[in-house]
């Protein structure tokens, strides 16, 4: 099992061979976690990834049956786009959606569940591919983005795997 | 399997032990005597792990009839990690923002508290 207890890293793994996994410690009870991860009005606040990202498309209808959309924005005009529906709805404790980029994309369904010890909350979101070829494909998509990566990583993404 | 490299690494890393050899020869080849020990496995066990590692492309054995020490090969488990850094900066990144975030939102409902 990862050793996680600590807030601050992510540690990544692929539980099955269709599935890929993110757990994080933070510093909250779950329930501020629940409500920056799932309210528009505090979404964009941090759901950016790497520098330089802007969202002006945040709409969440948190039901079962309800719809999300995400649209991010970069300075050059870049755009991503992202959308799904809710699917089981349970705050603050777990969050079930589909997710969808359009396009060739195969579309997953995320599991969001957090669980809370000594004020500090556990993420585990973890996304499921319709088939291990899709999440495999989707694997291949993301390195097209021509990421050099050091081999000097290698050991701490073994570890991080481990 | 040459057509989908890929999903050979995957499911070669989706067993413990064998990420553990993979960590292991990354600081330098070793035989299966080597790895026996600190894994607690027998011979044939590490073998066995070996010859996975090996059709995935993950690991070359030498030549040596006797000994054959693994070493590790780089290409495949670099498009496994270009592929994970992807993903994880951007998640990364955002996580430690959120860590922030939420830094803010406790200090903000602390002072809604005090204002009741």
């Amino acid at each position: 099992m990862p050793a996680t207890n600590k807030p601050g890293t992510t540690t990544f793994s692929t539980p099955s061979d269709r599935e890929i996994a993110a757990t994080r410690v933070f510093d909250a009870p779950r329930r501020l976690v629940f409500e920056a991860y799932t309210n528009p009005k505090h979404i964009p606040h941090w759901m950016l990834g790497p520098e330089g990202w802007t969202m002006p498309v945040c709409e969440v209808d948190l039901r079962p049956g309800g719809a999300w959309h995400f649209v991010w924005r970069r300075g050059d005009g870049d755009e991503m786009a992202m959308r799904g529906l809710y699917k089981e709805v349970v705050p603050p404790e777990k969050v079930v959606s589909t997710e969808s980029w359009g396009g060739e994309w195969p579309e997953t369904i995320n599991t969001l569940t957090l669980t809370e010890d000594n004020g500090r909350t556990t993420m585990t979101s973890t996304v499921l591919y319709p088939s291990k070829e899709a999440r495999d494909a989707a694997l291949k998509t993301g390195m097209k983005d021509g990421m050099t990566q050091s081999f000097d990583r290698l050991a701490e993404y073994l570890q991080s795997l481990a | 399997m040459a057509a989908d490299p890929l999903s050979a690494t995957f499911a070669a890393l989706a067993d413990p032990t064998r990420r553990a050899i993979l960590a292991r020869l990354s600081s330098g080849p070793a035989t299966v005597k080597e790895l026996s020990a600190p894994f607690d496995m027998s011979g044939p066990a590490i073998s066995k792990h070996l010859r996975v590692l090996e059709r995935a492309g993950l690991i070359t054995r030498g030549r040596d009839a006797q000994f054959r020490p693994a070493q590790l090969e780089a290409t495949p488990l670099k498009q496994v990690a270009e592929w994970a850094e992807n993903y994880r900066r951007f998640w990364d990144a955002s996580y430690e923002r959120l860590d922030k975030y939420l830094k803010t939102l406790k200090e903000q409902e602390k002072k809604n508290a005090r204002h009741k």
